[in-house]
């Protein structure tokens, strides 16, 4: 690898910076693309908005802008939404996990990236931009929320799964300098976080400019943006949240109506389940049923499967707009359950073996809602 | 065994004597700004209306809007400081975040943030620094804080930190009001924090209004242990409940609730509670208010506690109707129907007078109202019927078509035939039905924990002997108590077979000794 001690001053690189505004969109947005999991974003909203009245700014670029050789830090907090219930989130502890990898690597970062940007996490790569100085570039590894590190664009890609650092809100830090793949990754991650309380910010494998403008789901970050935007226009006119997202993001509405049943259980360190919703108005008469593995992951509309992983599918509450959540979903709520395409990359054949629905053991095939 | 029961509403204070579950005496009077003369008033009247009956009371139990009116209203709070319990953890966002700032003007004395607290599987976090509780306590002393709440991370787990940072404060500053948060919230640190502070705030407040209340009873000869109503459609002795305030701040629409249960007989139903300004629909389940179990927002503050499951609609029978483009409410007449309202000689179209005009109930003098036209009058009725339509089907649990109890002041402003609803139940008393749930409210305990590594079945036995504990702490009669409620979530990520468990059971309220003698003694 090229680049080293000195990280490029992207001098001329257009920067956009974002907004208090756009700060309550993103937390509308990122939610919505969490898919029902991610974690809610509210901790790190209210993180990224203390900075900003404290002077802070984040600055947001194009992918392309990138240099081929400048490192790129993916950052994301791993672990389980109700232990950070209670412990929150804070920028000092994803800082310093950059920080740790920089020396552990020997490099120094040009900008930051986030990791997953359905959820909470959207926020953690701009808590440490905002203290950092650095750019966020405008893309992620996900596209949305998933479980598992080898869920990501860069595991698709084949990239290089190490180091990995993750730093705790103690003076601990816990290096993986090398792990045989993307799976293993991901264990060995889990039983670490695992002990440190379900609650531990990642600074993930560096990746380079090339790398970022080649494998990862480019222009992620906008979109998010421009969901929560969309969203809270409406809300702000009185207009239907949910059919203005549909337009702006063609995406598909799969039923409306009211949840009936809800069932959880955790296996295997998941929150897994399923909940099933009556049609109302124009459903009226049909039902759906929606599986979850923290988030959702396959509909059934009338016992026929109509929507897939990885299109996400996402449970929307029918009048504001916004995300309801797997862990929060009940019984007798009114939503509006809706598709949006997933990123192109997941599309492909390793793409699906990574992220379709038999890697989350439904034995069916990718269903196609959308032509691309 | 006779029970006096009161409850203010926004517009009216009710009163009611119960004598072997029987209504014997009600009446209604008008909620004043102060609400405290109010219910002087209604007491007063109660029992001159009663006469002997009022003798030998065994107990009263007051719903009060005291303490969410000090929120709203930002009045009568005591300035508070907050311990956390939880650094390195949590350090970025301080006690107070995400408060409208005036409230925090009127709240926030100062804060501190102290090493400790525990993980999710009840290891600390770091060792618990007593020394920093100590000098914090010492700090909030010289600078005469008298109210002072606590949070530890994950303390409804393991609330030793608290009961210890509690034993600190209060061997420091012997004064102070300390409300220690597990014994209100639920996982989740700053709506459990939250509710904390605005407990601690607002316990002065309780204490001084309680005691008015106690004086007041005996002026007017009553001796007898008094009760208030919470939340959740129990109650607790006076002097428990007054060092849990916030557990009461939205006990008036479940006292309606649980007065349309206990007057009607059914455990399982839908209750609209038409007021003179707002209308409340709630689901009852097993004779008990369904709870929210999410975040609600009072006076702006995100809180998670026991809530209940409520629909809050502008429509009472003061709502003002205009005409072209037809609208009603928000605004309303209030108390001041009887003297506004057309059928009682005012000048004000209210939904009392549409209602009146279409022939409804007999209320004041329909003459008044034959002057209006006939078409405001049925649209005006069927946008009620809409609205309660609309809002019935929010609230239902499923498709099924559930019985509607109506009560309150305005009950006879729920139409029969409700679409997607079951029957309208009309229950005697239906006006005072907050007054005869205040009365017949029972007494609960609780428990909320992460159990790791334990069969269901004995996590579930573990927090009921908890709940059960509970209970009998708070004044229920332990012979009694049934279990009410079971939630059992598994946490996702967390390693092994982690669950969360709450219980909550339910019992009738335990005659205190002193009480029964007093009552065969005299």
């Amino acid at each position: 690898m090229s680049g080293g001690p000195v990280p490029h001053d992207l001098e001329g690189v257009e920067r956009t910076t974002l907004t208090e505004a756009g700060i309550d969109d993103l937390r509308v947005g990122a939610w919505i693309l969490g898919t029902g999991g991610g974690g809610d974003p509210y901790y790190g909203y209210l993180c990224l908005k203390k900075l900003y009245a404290q002077g802070r700014m984040v600055d947001v670029i194009d992918p392309q802008d990138l240099p081929d050789d400048a490192y790129v830090a993916a950052v994301n907090q791993m672990g389980s939404p109700l232990p950070a219930e209670e412990r929150l989130t804070d920028p000092a502890t994803v800082t310093r996990a950059i920080r740790e990898m920089e020396t552990y690597a020997g490099i120094r970062f040009t900008a930051v990236m986030p990791w997953e940007i359905g959820g909470g996490n959207a926020f953690q790569p701009l808590l440490a931009a905002a203290m950092l100085g650095l750019p966020v570039v405008d893309a992620d590894a996900m596209g949305r929320a998933f479980p598992e590190a080898q869920m990501t664009s860069f595991a698709v890609k084949n990239f290089t799964c190490h180091p990995l650092v993750m730093a705790d809100i103690r003076p601990n830090t816990v290096i993986i300098s090398e792990a045989a793949d993307w799976k293993w990754l991901e264990r060995l991650r889990r039983r670490a976080c695992t002990e440190l309380g379900a609650v531990a910010a990642t600074c993930n494998p560096p990746r380079t400019g090339h790398e970022v403008k080649t494998g990862s789901h480019l222009y992620t970050v906008g979109k998010a943006l421009r969901i929560g935007r969309t969203v809270r226009r409406a809300q702000a006119e009185h207009c239907d949240a949910v059919a203005a997202l549909l337009e702006q993001e063609r995406g598909a509405e799969l039923l409306r109506g009211k949840v009936t049943d809800v069932e959880r259980q955790t296996t295997g360190g998941y929150l897994r389940g399923r909940l099933d919703v009556a049609g109302l108005d124009s459903y009226a008469g049909s039902t759906m049923r929606i599986a979850f593995q923290n988030e959702f992951t396959v509909a059934w509309r009338d016992d026929e499967p109509c929507a897939t992983t990885p299109d996400l599918i996402c449970v929307l509450d029918q009048d504001s707009g916004e995300a309801i959540g797997t862990e929060v979903v009940r019984f007798g709520q009114r939503v509006a359950v809706i598709a949006l395409p997933a990123p192109e990359m997941l599309l492909s054949e390793r793409g699906l073996e990574l992220t379709g629905p038999r890697a989350f053991g439904h034995d069916l095939d990718f269903h196609p809602l959308f032509t691309r | 065994m006779k029970v006096i029961g009161i409850d203010v509403g926004g517009t009216s204070t009710d009163a009611v004597l119960l004598h072997e579950r029987e209504v014997r005496h009600y009446v209604k009077t008008t909620t004043t700004a102060d609400v405290s003369s109010g219910i002087s008033a209604a007491l007063e009247t109660l029992v001159a209306k009663a006469g002997p009956d009022a003798q030998r009371i065994d107990a009263v139990m007051l719903g009060t809007t005291h303490f969410t009116n000090a929120i709203v209203e930002r009045r009568g709070l005591t300035p508070t400081a907050a311990i956390r319990i939880g650094m390195p953890a949590t350090a970025f966002l301080e006690p107070f975040t995400d408060w409208p700032s005036d409230l925090a003007e009127a709240v926030r004395a100062r804060h501190f943030m102290v090493r400790g607290g525990h993980e999710y599987d009840g290891r600390p976090i770091v060792p618990f620094d007593a020394a920093a509780v100590e000098s914090a306590a010492r700090e909030i002393r010289n600078a005469g804080i008298r109210s002072v709440a606590i949070t530890s991370v994950f303390s409804p787990l393991d609330a030793t930190l608290e009961e210890h940072a509690g034993q600190i404060v209060r061997r420091v500053y012997p004064e102070a009001g300390i409300t220690l948060s597990h014994r209100l919230g639920r996982i989740g640190l700053l709506p459990r924090e939250n509710v904390t502070i605005l407990n601690a705030s607002l316990v002065d407040l309780a204490r001084t209004k309680t005691a008015a209340f106690a004086e007041g009873l005996r002026k007017v000869g009553i001796d007898a242990p008094v009760y208030l109503t919470q939340n959740d459609g129990t109650i607790a002795r006076m002097e428990q409940a007054a060092e849990l305030p916030i557990l009461s701040v939205a006990c008036g629409p479940t006292n309606s609730m649980r007065g349309a249960a206990f007057l009607s007989g059914m455990a399982n139903a839908l209750v609209v509670d038409v007021g003179g300004t707002t209308t409340d629909i709630g689901y009852l389940r097993q004779g008990l208010p369904r709870q929210a179990n999410r975040v609600v927002e009072i006076g702006g503050v995100r809180t998670l506690f026991q809530m209940p499951d409520l629909l809050s609609l502008p429509l009472g029978g003061g709502s003002r109707v205009t005409a072209a483009p037809l609208a009603i409410g928000p605004e309303s007449v209030g108390f001041r129907l009887t003297e506004l309202g057309r059928v009682f000689g005012g000048d004000v179209t209210t939904v009392t007078d549409v209602a009146v005009a279409a022939g409804a109930p007999l209320l004041g003098d329909p003459r008044r109202v034959a002057h209006l036209p006939d078409g405001l009058v049925s649209d005006a009725m069927a946008m009620v019927r809409a609205t309660l339509e609309d809002a019935i089907d929010r609230l239902k649990p499923d498709a099924e078509p559930r019985p509607v109890i109506a009560v309150g002041g305005a009950a006879f402003l729920v139409p029969d035939g409700l679409a997607g609803a079951g029957d309208t139940v009309r229950v005697p008393h239906a006006a005072v039905a907050n007054a005869v749930g205040a009365a017949m409210a029972q007494v609960s305990g609780e428990s909320d924990r992460i159990f790791r590594e334990v069969p269901r079945d004995e996590a579930i036995a573990a927090a009921t002997t908890a709940a059960r504990t509970d209970a009998v702490a708070a004044g229920a009669d332990a012979d009694t108590l049934e279990v009410v409620e079971v939630e059992d979530l598994p946490l996702a990520y967390l390693p092994g077979n982690s669950r969360r468990v709450r219980v909550k059971v339910l019992g009738d309220v335990a005659l205190p000794r002193q009480s029964i003698l007093a009552g065969t003694g005299a």
